[in-house]
């Protein structure tokens, strides 16, 4: 008996090895584990045994039961490995295929390039201040202290609305966001006329000039412009903030240089440039001289803090403006700025 | 302005490299936005801001030299041959030059002419090219003779573009041998000149402000002389003061007009000006130097239209539709503000602009009378635009010159012309001077500089730099300084503003470089921020989240490029644009009524490379108005434009059929509810821009906050699509103002329930003119709190339903918060819902 069950053990196990999927798995355990398999044969007839031979046989049945039981158990184990491995390798993709296009929005890189320069000015304590695009001659030009008929409006080459009757008052395009500064000055000098609070804005919005276009030149464009206004505001500060600026603009090492300058509406009055980020300010095709021309600044001038209510005697202010575009050629290195308001969508999905 | 080094030279001692120098004046304020070298070392690349130009001289290849003697040449009658000696040997040079011609064959000379000589290997212009062609001396045979070097033109040593004989050397020329850029070498400042730096349009100027810069001591030219009483040769009558504060007259007489002195002619064309006459020359050389500019008239002119009597000259304003012929030839008609120089015969110049053709300077000219004056310059810059005439004297004077340079102009150049073209100053000036302008003091402390730059200066280190730009201070005991301004600027205010003026001086000389870099430390003001662009950008963000590409587009147009966004047979856009009255194009000649015409615009220009168009734009249209002093409305808008197929064609099967409304109205959705705008409602609309049954409203309350809808067939032809391009075109435009008004600062979000819901479907059948959104928000209005969600899942029409009907399947999500539903409880509310849906719009449950 103890050699048929071992040869029961011996011829399955052999037929086992030969098991190459899960039907044949089925017979095999049909053939050597099921009720009428050899083995389940010796289990039948172990009552027929003498009294001493049958746990001795019953035993080593269980035994081989058990054997093939685990041997069934790791192949079948092995062949769902098996067949596991062949389904992955049938699956195998090109993964170099390109994905699902997703169509992508984008923002235009104006408004990315403003929402930066926002971000970094609300960390120095300056909010944005927006204010209309026509404009009178009088809040563009007169309250910022260029006379009528005055040379520096040779500076500001202007768009004229068509209008009857305005005589030295013509409505305009405005050339500047600078009339904002006059109406937040008056809106926050209305909060309290005999002591008006600080005025720290910044002024993002379109300007117009008079101006042909080239690849450098446009004649409409945004601009940003800050305005600080308050009892202790010196030109220094006016140093500092746009020194802060270009380095969170263009990196840590940025430096600026201020050149002295003339706008009506500051005094003194200074151009600032920043050091080339290109060549480190050694001289390359995009600075030519290492430093790149930014924009204009300066100590608010008396007659614009009397016009906006703040009395000059009191407080000092400084202002700054450069064109956004500017910033945002140098920062994207974009090659034309006309780029900008044709809303070629080759150009608009670069960003 | 243009300024020779040389001439700068001869007020300031000048040690900076000429990049030094670029930098210092740039600093200052006055930039340098171009130099021209002549002769000198060429500044290295990248050490100066300014374009540079000309041409570097070798100082061993290009020298003076003396030519011994003139020779015919043996083969040529064009050319001769020079005996030259170089310093240290004597060459024969061959030249074509034929201001030599007349010392051909006269043997050894008995004076050498001296010469800029340039031997073999030297590197200069070529003289027989256009512009400036640079070329390298090399030995060559020219008609049988060997000619290695040559004697050169000024256009060939990039002086000028003289090129019609050799440059012929002045009595001061240093001996042979010396290099020649030793004694012509120069550098030309082109330096821009803001309005408020007129007082630096001359070479004392420019020179002055290098001097306060650099701490040198200034040179002035004497112009003491001629003070003697006052002339009887003229009377002058001002009309109006206010436009002419100041007129001085000067009488030279038996002068004899002949050609400057050669360097006189080389500065004055150096500086931009062609050489004349000596008198014509020292009117501008006056001007050039001090900044004043002169006329000079031929006295016997003025002399006889006076008939006998004193020459009398009066400024006037021109009389209507008067004329007069100016010195240029062309008869010019003046309008009333214009200024005019006259004598008791009429007209003889625009004042401070030109001179007129009859009094002008001839060559038969004997006597001159010269004219220093003031004039308003707001009314010079004026003529000088109505007449298209910028000269050197308007340039000057539309800047402001002060009166006290008019004197000083006569004087100097009195002299000049004494020097030049001999003659005798009459005695004595004849001057009016009605009208001196303010000379405020103002009062400066040490402390108000510190208020403004934020540094720490000594109240005598302040009057020093004052000082250096001649401004006249006074040190009260108190230290507060008196300040006047010097009398060539007229830039100084009174008062604060006075006092912000020196501040900029200050700065200027202290350097803005050393004024140190602080952060602001003021006090902050009350933080308002800016919710309106908070909420704008939030939009922005919505829109570009659902693969919306935004766009900025120019604000002008034309009425007939807008109208195309309407129906042709719809009642024309009648309201006024807003019109530009100086256009640089008619194309670029109106401010937009419709920003959507803008996106739509865009879409038609991007069809031709991209056949999916997602474009928005938020910007503001304009419209005239009557409120506001006279300036139009600036309405703030939102518009959307789409177009092609859903999604983007790929490698793989992919939605590519076009988008249509309901895309949008699904951007639309994803965007009102991304805004927390559930009370916003959409309707059926109408519009001349949209297909009649496509076309829907979104309104809150009763007001309109836009309309959408896909293009009007009509419409979307009047765009020049390209053939490719059949999709239909979908757009919205919302006011932006009324959407931004509805949004809530304060939100409010549901606990996410952790009961089990119950998701039942419900459909039921309408009638096909039921508006599907009447029987959701029903369904949602009974169910109240207990419908967490009800979506509209299928429309069906067809003979199962009927004809005229349409059948709607809703998935519905049955929520309590505080309960699990009972099956029971659902029948409950679906009994409601059927029987609300039944009573208000006859809907039956669909079997």
């Amino acid at each position: 008996m103890l050699e048929q069950l071992k040869e029961i053990e011996r011829t399955a196990l052999a037929a086992l090895e030969a098991v190459q999927d899960e039907a044949a798995l089925e017979t095999w355990r049909v053939a050597y584990l099921g009720r009428s398999s050899p083995l389940m044969q010796v289990f039948s007839k172990l009552g027929a045994l003498a009294k001493e031979e049958r746990p001795v046989v019953g035993q080593a049945a269980n035994e081989v039961k058990k054997a093939l039981e685990a041997a069934f158990g790791s192949r079948s184990e092995m062949l769902r490995q098996a067949a596991l491995a062949r389904a992955l390798s049938e699956e195998r993709l090109d993964v170099t295929l390109p994905g699902r296009p997703i169509a992508r929005g984008r923002l235009h890189p104006d408004t990315q390039i403003l929402r930066e320069l926002y971000r970094v000015f609300a960390e120095m304590g300056f909010q944005v201040y927006r204010s209309r695009e026509v404009e009178s001659d009088e809040y563009n030009f007169q309250l910022l202290n260029f006379p009528v008929g005055h040379p520096a409006r040779d500076m500001q080459d202007t768009y004229f609305i068509e209008a009857e009757g305005r005589g030295d008052n013509p409505i305009v395009l405005r050339t500047h966001t600078s009339p904002g500064q006059i109406r937040a000055m008056r809106e926050m000098a209305a909060l309290n006329p005999q002591n008006p609070p600080p005025v720290r804005i910044i002024l993002p919005g379109m300007v117009y000039r008079y101006e042909q276009v080239d690849a450098r030149h446009e004649t409409q464009f945004d601009q940003l412009e800050g305005l600080a206004v308050g009892p202790g505001i010196t030109f220094s500060d006016l140093k500092g903030t746009l020194t802060d600026m270009a380095r969170r603009l263009f990196g840590p090492q940025a430096r600026t240089r201020f050149r002295a300058s003339f706008f009506p509406f500051t005094e003194p009055s200074a151009e600032f440039d920043i050091e080339c980020f290109q060549c480190g300010g050694k001289g390359c095709d995009v600075c030519g001289s290492g430093w790149l021309e930014i924009g204009g600044s300066g100590m608010v001038h008396p007659v614009v803090l009397q016009n906006g209510g703040y009395d000059p005697a009191r407080y000092t202010g400084f202002a700054f403006g450069f064109g956004v575009q500017r910033i945002a050629m140098l920062k994207y290195g974009i090659p034309d700025i006309r780029y900008f308001w044709e809303n070629d969508l080759r150009f608009l999905e670069q960003f | 302005m243009k300024a020779p080094l040389s001439w700068l030279n001869d007020f300031v001692d000048i040690d900076l490299s000429i990049p030094g120098l670029a930098r210092l004046i740039t600093m200052a304020g006055m930039e340098v936005e171009a130099i021209q070298i002549i002769g000198l070392p060429m500044p290295a690349p990248g050490s100066v801001d300014a374009h540079v130009s000309g041409l570097e001289w070798d100082r061993e290849k290009i020298v003076v030299a003396s030519i011994l003697e003139v020779m015919p040449h043996p083969n040529a009658d064009r050319l001769v041959l020079c005996k030259l000696f170089d310093g240290q040997q004597e060459h024969i040079v061959l030249t074509g030059a034929p201001n030599l011609f007349e010392y051909k064959g006269k043997g050894p000379l008995a004076k050498p002419l001296m010469v800029a000589y340039a031997k073999e290997g030297a590197r200069i212009y070529d003289g027989h090219q256009d512009g400036q062609v640079l070329t390298t001396l090399k030995r060559a045979k020219i008609r049988g003779v060997e000619s290695y070097s040559m004697v050169c033109s000024e256009k060939e040593l990039g002086i000028s573009d003289e090129h019609e004989g050799i440059l012929l050397l002045g009595e001061d020329a240093p001996p042979a041998g010396t290099p020649l850029a030793d004694y012509l070498g120069d550098a030309v400042l082109d330096v821009k000149l803001l309005p408020s730096y007129a007082r630096c349009a001359s070479m004392l100027g420019l020179a002055r402000e290098i001097a306060a810069m650099t701490g040198k001591s200034l040179t002035t030219p004497n112009v003491e002389r001629y003070t003697s009483p006052a002339g009887d040769f003229a009377e002058i009558e001002i009309t109006n003061p206010d436009l002419n504060p100041r007129f001085v007259l000067g009488l030279i007489k038996r002068i004899e007009i002949r050609p400057s002195p050669e360097w006189v002619q080389r500065r004055l064309k150096l500086a931009g000006m062609r050489p004349i006459n000596n008198i014509v020359d020292a009117t501008n050389y006056a001007m050039l130097e001090l900044g004043e500019p002169l006329h000079a008239f031929d006295y016997d002119v003025l002399v006889k239209r006076a008939q006998g009597k004193k020459v009398k000259i009066i400024t006037r304003t021109a009389r209507p539709g008067e004329k007069l012929t100016t010195l240029d030839n062309i008869e010019r008609t003046l309008d009333e503000s214009t200024v005019l120089v006259c004598d008791t015969a009429g007209a003889l110049s625009i004042a401070g602009v030109m001179g007129g053709l009859e009094s002008e300077v001839s060559d038969k000219t004997v006597n001159v009378l010269l004219e220093g004056a003031a004039w308003n310059f707001i009314n010079i810059r004026k003529t000088a635009r109505a007449q298209q005439l910028p000269s050197e004297a308007s340039y000057r004077f539309s800047r402001g010159v002060h009166p006290a340079m008019a004197e000083r102009g006569v004087r100097r150049c009195l002299d000049l012309i004494q020097a030049w073209a001999g003659g005798t100053a009459a005695p004595g000036l004849v001057d009016n001077y009605p009208l001196p302008p303010a000379s405020p003091t103002i009062e400066l402390t040490a402390s108000d500089v510190k208020r403004w730059l934020g540094i720490d200066l000594e109240i005598g280190q302040i009057k020093s730099m004052l000082e250096r730009l001649e401004f006249h201070c006074l040190l009260t005991t108190d230290q507060c300084l008196q300040v006047t301004a010097p009398d060539h600027r007229l830039d100084i205010g009174e008062g604060v503003t006075g006092k912000a003026d020196l501040v900029e001086e200050i700065a200027r000389v202290y350097g803005y470089e050393n004024i140190p870099e602080t952060r602001l430390s003021d006090l902050l003001p009350p933080q308002l921020g800016n919710p309106e662009l908070d909420k704008e950008e939030r939009i922005r963000d919505l829109l570009v989240y659902q693969g919306l590409t935004e766009i900025v587009s120019y604000r002008w147009t034309t009425p007939e490029r807008e109208s195309r966004r309407l129906l042709p047979t719809a009642p024309p856009d009648d309201k006024p644009y807003l019109r530009i009255a100086n256009p640089l194009a008619y194309e670029k000649g109106f401010l937009r009524h419709s920003v959507l015409a803008s996106v739509l615009d865009t879409a038609e220009r991007n069809a031709r490379v991209r056949e999916r168009i997602a474009l928005f734009e938020i910007g503001p249209q304009f419209l005239a108005s009557e409120d506001s002093h006279g300036l139009p409305d600036e309405l703030q808008r939102l518009a959307i434009v789409l177009s092609g197929p859903r999604t983007l064609p790929g490698w793989q099967p992919a939605d590519l059929a076009p988008m249509d409304f309901y895309d949008l109205k699904g951007v639309l959705t994803a965007l009102l509810d991304g805004l927390r705008l559930p009370e916003v409602r959409v309707e059926p609309g109408e519009h001349p821009s949209f297909h009649p049954g496509k076309c829907a409203k979104i309104l809150s309350g009763e007001k309109q906050i836009g309309v959408f809808g896909e293009l009007h067939p009509e419409v979307r032809a009047r765009y020049d699509w390209p053939a490719s391009f059949r999709t239909p075109v979908l757009a919205a435009d919302l006011d932006l103002a009324a959407l931004l008004s509805l949004i809530p600062a304060i939100r409010t979000t549901n606990p996410v329930p952790t009961l089990p819901p119950v998701l039942e479907d419900l459909a039921v059948v309408v009638d096909e003119s039921v508006p599907a959104e009447r029987v959701e928000t029903l369904i949602r209005q009974t169910g109240g709190r207990i419908v967490a969600d009800a979506s509209l899942f299928d429309v069906y029409r067809g003979e199962k339903v009927g004809a005229g009907k349409k059948s709607l399947a809703y998935s519905i999500t049955y929520q309590a918060i505080d309960k699990t539903l009972s099956d029971k409880d659902v029948a409950g509310f679906r009994a409601r819902i059927l029987r609300r849906l039944e009573q208000e719009l006859g809907a039956k449950l669909r079997a």
